[in-house]
């Protein structure tokens, strides 16, 4: 007995995720190129397209619906469609996420740049480096590489506090500098929040390959 | 102060996280088989099979066709001696006993069967209940045996106005509960269920699945099943038998969600089969 037609929709819904990982990783990138830039075109590009992105989230919830209704599928299979399912979400709240550093970048690049950017620039390529591996191990089947995710989030974590430390004390010496300063604090809190999405879907990916959740598990025991 | 925080919110967890691969189920085995094999003439049609079966379960067996869950249920009850020149070897208890030695009769009183096509006797509903009883020489009230049956098999409001008709008058999915009740009026420890549904609607088949949640209360019951879904709804633990010999067996939730053997996936993914 093949299943051709599953197998088809299963591959369909494996390539519209990728496509929908594919614009939530490019608004992610061009909103902090846009602060770094500072390119408020750019910025405004990554709020126009927003709206692609929510309509991918619903036309996946829609398959997956599809999938589960009329197919019910077992093992490899469920566990694909049900981790599609939750990284369909995080994907989206990258996304929003991105959104968010765009805003925060049109609202900071009105102000004097507060400092050079170092650990910023250091902090959004390892939140971005996150999804991309992320969503790799989903192509390539890859545990390890998806666990390797898992590791990297505290060093996204470190930074943001480091980041939060620093803009604090320019805060307090300057409070010409305070509203731009928190704004690059709230970018921050975005990058680490984009980091924790990347983490879910490694761990959901785990979860596809090797049917073992691993979420709120110490590290040792992933 | 101290306050009832949701820390104390006991959690329940159906993922397969909580159970271990190849874990004993945790009710004591009411049948244990090691090592059975069984032949049909010279072709071998179940190889070294060992498995316990838990009291007050419901195992279901699964497999493609001619796999040979059939003839393993048939095994448990002896219904194979119906047919010539089989064979089988290897050691099959009930609550401790060999049933390969055992008095047929009193073998199959303990261990009832249902068919997958409704077969009642041409006879009354109340008759078809009473059957069993009256050959094995009951000695109370017929009438409150057979309603005791009737409504532990889920069909005593349907039919108790009109229990002198003929079973035959009556509906698939209600023919089959009189055969489930036929079985449970002699008080079997174990029922085995040879594709109870596959010949009933879907309506039919939702009242068995429920019936079947009951029994289990107070039988073991042994299912096989070509249907995944209802195999995953309705039971505790699954087996995935394949050429004859046990592949997979398994927490039901586990085997449909993370099956250890890449055959059982193959199998329940639709892959082959």
């Amino acid at each position: 007995m093949e299943r051709r037609h599953f197998e088809r929709d299963l591959e369909e819904l494996k390539q519209r995720l990728l496509w929908m990982a594919g614009l939530a990783e490019k608004s992610v990138h061009q909103a902090v190129q846009a602060l770094f830039e500072k390119n408020e075109d750019l910025a405004r590009k990554v709020l126009e397209e927003e709206a692609a992105i929510n309509e991918m989230q619903i036309e996946i919830d829609d398959r997956v619906l599809r999938l589960l209704a009329l197919q019910q599928p077992m093992a490899v299979d469920l566990r694909f469609i049900l981790s599609v399912s939750r990284i369909n979400n995080d994907l989206e709240r990258i996304g929003d996420q991105a959104v968010n550093i765009a805003q925060s970048a049109l609202r900071i690049l009105r102000h004097p740049q507060v400092k050079p950017y170092v650990d910023l620039p250091r902090m959004s390529a390892l939140a971005e480096g996150m999804v991309r591996d992320s969503l790799n191990a989903l192509v390539q089947h890859d545990s390890e590489l998806a666990r390797s995710v898992l590791v990297r989030d505290d060093e996204v974590d470190r930074l943001r506090d480091q980041i939060f430390r620093e803009l604090l004390t320019y805060m307090m010496e300057n409070s010409a500098v305070i509203f731009p300063a928190f704004e690059l604090i709230l970018v921050a809190k975005n990058l680490e929040r984009i980091g924790d999405h990347a983490t879910n879907i490694a761990e959901d990916v785990i979860y596809m390959i090797a049917g073992r959740d691993v979420r709120h598990l110490a590290p040792d025991r992933r | 102060m101290s306050s009832p925080g949701i820390g104390r919110v006991p959690i329940v967890r159906a993922s397969a996280r909580a159970t271990e691969a190849g874990a004993v189920p945790e009710a004591p085995p009411r049948i244990e088989v090691s090592h059975l094999n069984f032949y049909y003439g010279s072709k071998q049609a179940l190889f070294d099979i060992s498995l316990q079966l838990p009291t007050n379960r419901l195992t279901a067996l699964i497999g493609p066709s001619g796999c040979g869950k059939s003839t393993f249920l048939r095994t448990l009850n002896r219904m194979y001696e119906t047919q010539r020149h089989t064979r089988i070897e290897g050691e099959i208890l009930l609550d401790g006993e060999n049933i390969l030695g055992m008095d047929v009769v009193a073998l199959r009183r303990k261990v009832g069967m249902v068919f997958q096509k409704p077969n009642p006797f041409p006879k009354s509903i109340f008759e078809n209940v009473a059957y069993g009883l009256r050959i094995n020489g009951y000695e109370g009230k017929l009438s409150d045996a057979v309603e005791r049956s009737l409504r532990r098999a889920a069909l005593w409001d349907e039919v108790k106005d009109q229990l002198q008709k003929s079973a035959h008058a009556l509906s698939g999915g209600q023919q089959q509960r009189v055969c489930i009740a036929r079985a449970l009026a002699v008080n079997p420890e174990v029922l085995l269920l040879d594709e109870p549904c596959s010949a009933l609607d879907p309506v039919s088949t939702a009242k068995v699945e429920e019936l079947l949640f009951e029994l289990k209360e107070s039988c073991t019951v042994v299912m096989v099943t070509h249907n995944m879904q209802q195999a995953a709804r309705v039971s505790e633990l699954t087996a995935f038998l394949l050429d004859g010999h046990l592949i997979e067996y398994n927490p039901t939730p586990q085997l449909f969600t993370t099956p250890s053997d890449p055959r059982t996936e193959a199998y329940i993914t639709g892959r082959f089969g």
